[in-house]
């Protein structure tokens, strides 16, 4: 029988040994569940590849990017998908125009003007405005916002892209306004301080400090609401009308690339269709889009980083 | 010699003067901004309650038990959201069940194992692009991924897992930065105590990160609720007058899992499906489920807010 001053150690070395080689198996399975969101950006590229070829192989790309009607569904189908391009571009102006500015004046007031506690009240709350569902938002422009704007102009059609434009718009001020005011904070204390010394106001410090240091923030928010924006389904699936239009007049009905997607699925279609195979090519248009915001917004925001 | 003096004393007093206007002008400027900001604050806040107060009031003839115990109906009077708010609570479920621990799992390989490296980078910088992709082409990848190449067809399993990836970027960034927040005399205390890294992650970080992940679990859980553009994508039917086979059975071993691959619906395409419809009768219906869904939705966020701040309020390092 062994004595206890041996066999505790004992007992506690291999109580150990296990221990340790738990936390490697552990380990692996942690970072097995980081390997996650690598496979998902690897399917989402692979999938809208490999999905998209067989549409390519029967429409030229010169044809999708030329021609100027988009009828993948009729009797003779066309395959130009610059009037979706185009809704989709209208649609992310109009809610950038109002956005943008909005967004940004929010930000400033919240990080400059207002005090603490009515930055902690507020904050929350402009965050629900993002938290909203986007269907919900979709009935919002369909049933108040195009009947509003109706009275103004008598002409505007119940589906319009003015009326989804400007709800994407609310939608997404939370985010900018939100991103914006981090940069703002993060602009060191001593850079305000240096300027209300020089007897500058409020204002003229906002503008002339502030904002130009936190330009690179500033740029990012502005990126992200570009890609909301563009990636919006559901409000212009409901409110904009679903016919490609080729248009640059918000007034008028379009559809988007997401509007697209989201009617040809709603359809039940086979899955060697060319109606199957094209909404993958329009998704993988929509991906490039959002990627070339991305990447330029990357090379701006570099090129704006100040370091303090 | 006095008249230099006086007119140097005077242009003292110009330039004070004009040094006095300015600043007067720039104050006026500082308020008007003041005023400016509030303006667009506060209108912004207001479209918010006036899109509930319009679809509680476009909505009110159908809020009643009815509503929630019927059918989709062809007559818009007797249609109700009874299949729709089943779905959603399945669809729920598993989204909880893989977002929760592979997004908690992944932000505890970033902060507490991850070694500083390109491969650590590649990594991170995935998670924040994938929070920038479009919500609807996460409902192509599961058309195409799901759907068709593993065979889980148009099910409520399909669903689940769609609007678990589109949440887990939500997950894992609300959960690094709770687990961050933790003092990292915390860890070292257990550590010279001879706890390994798991027990040191396992009994202590992630405990006292709970309430940041919780946090950062229900504002996903918000945002997949109300998601509709993937849902559609995958095909999900919107006439279901039928529910999915119950998870619980009265025969051992009393759990029962075929309602993963059975059909289904969920609110925001129960919705969406009335809202596109003709028929005036079935937007007093659309807005009836829309309150309700954004009520659901701004319940959870209120809840997360609350959370957050009473963890905030009881831990002190």
């Amino acid at each position: 029988m062994a004595s206890p001053e041996t066999y505790v150690p004992q007992n506690h070395l291999r109580r150990l040994k296990w221990r340790k080689s738990r936390d490697r198996v552990i380990e692996f399975g942690l970072l097995a569940a980081g390997l996650v969101a690598v496979f998902v950006t690897l399917s989402i590229a692979m999938i809208l590849i490999t999905e998209s070829l067989p549409f390519f192989e029967k429409v030229s790309i010169k044809e999708f990017l030329t021609d100027t009607m988009w009828t993948p569904m009729f009797d003779q189908p066309r395959y130009g998908i610059l009037p979706l391009v185009a809704g989709t571009l209208v649609t992310t102006m109009v809610a950038l125009s109002l956005a943008i500015p909005c967004g940004t004046i929010i930000a400033i007031y919240l990080s400059e003007f207002a005090s603490h506690r009515t930055r902690e009240l507020i904050k929350p709350m402009l965050e629900l405005l993002g938290a909203v569902p986007t269907v919900v938002y979709g009935y919002f422009a369909l049933m108040t916002i195009t009947p509003f704007l109706q009275k103004f102009m008598p002409n505007l059609p119940g589906f319009n892209m003015l009326g989804p434009g400007l709800v994407i718009g609310i939608m997404i001020i939370p985010y900018i306004a939100s991103l914006s005011e981090d940069a703002m904070r993060a602009v060191p204390k001593y850079m305000r301080e240096g300027s209300y010394a020089m007897g500058a106001t409020r204002f003229q410090t906002a503008t002339r400090v502030v904002v130009p240091g936190a330009l690179s923030g500033i740029a990012a928010a502005y990126i992200l609401g570009i890609s909301r924006a563009v990636g919006e389904t559901m409000v212009v699936a409901v409110a904009a009308g679903l016919q490609p239009n080729l248009t640059w007049n918000p007034t008028e009905s379009a559809a988007t690339i997401t509007a697209f997607i989201v009617q040809v699925s709603l359809g039940d279609l086979p899955h060697d269709s060319i109606g199957y195979q094209s909404i993958f090519a329009a998704g993988l248009v929509l991906m490039l889009i959002t990627l070339i915001f991305n990447i330029g917004g990357f090379l701006l925001t570099r090129k704006f980083r100040e370091v303090y | 010699m006095s008249d230099t003096h006086t007119s140097s004393q005077g242009a003292n007093k110009l330039v004070a003067e004009v040094a006095m206007q300015s600043l007067r002008r720039h104050k006026l400027i500082d308020q008007f901004f003041v005023i400016v900001g509030l303006t667009i604050l506060f209108a912004s806040l207001l479209t918010l309650a006036l899109l509930f107060t319009d679809l509680v009031r476009d909505g009110a003839p159908r809020f009643g038990w009815d509503f929630f115990t019927h059918f989709p109906s062809r007559n818009a009077e007797r249609a109700g959201i009874l299949s729709a708010w089943v779905g959603t609570s399945l669809v729920m479920l598993v989204t909880v069940c893989v977002a929760m621990p592979i997004g908690v799992a992944a932000a505890v390989y970033l902060e507490e194992y991850a070694p500083k490296n390109w491969f650590t980078a590649i990594i991170e910088i995935n998670v924040t692009n994938l929070a920038g992709v479009p919500s609807i082409i996460y409902g192509l990848l599961a058309l195409g991924l799901f759907v068709y190449k593993l065979n889980l067809g148009q099910s409520i399993a399909s669903a689940g897992l769609t609007l678990a990836l589109l949440i887990l970027p939500i997950v894992i960034v609300a959960s690094r930065e709770a687990i961050r927040a933790v003092p990292r005399n915390i860890r070292e205390a257990a550590y010279a105590l001879g706890a390994t890294r798991w027990e040191v992650t396992a009994h202590h970080v992630v405990p006292y990160s709970s309430g940041g992940i919780l946090t950062g679990l229900i504002i996903g859980l918000s945002r997949a609720i109300g998601e509709t553009a993937p849902i559609i994508t995958i095909g999900a039917l919107a006439f279901i007058a039928f529910l999915p086979t119950s998870p619980v059975t009265s025969d051992f071993p009393y759990v029962s899992f075929t309602w993963l691959s059975d059909p289904f619906t969920v609110m925001p395409i129960q919705m969406f499906n009335w809202v596109s419809r003709p028929d005036t009768a079935f937007q007093v219906n659309a807005a009836a489920a829309g309150a309700i869904l954004l009520a659901m939705t701004l319940l959870m966020n209120g809840i997360a807010i609350y959370v957050r701040y009473r963890f905030r309020k009881k831990i002190n390092w």
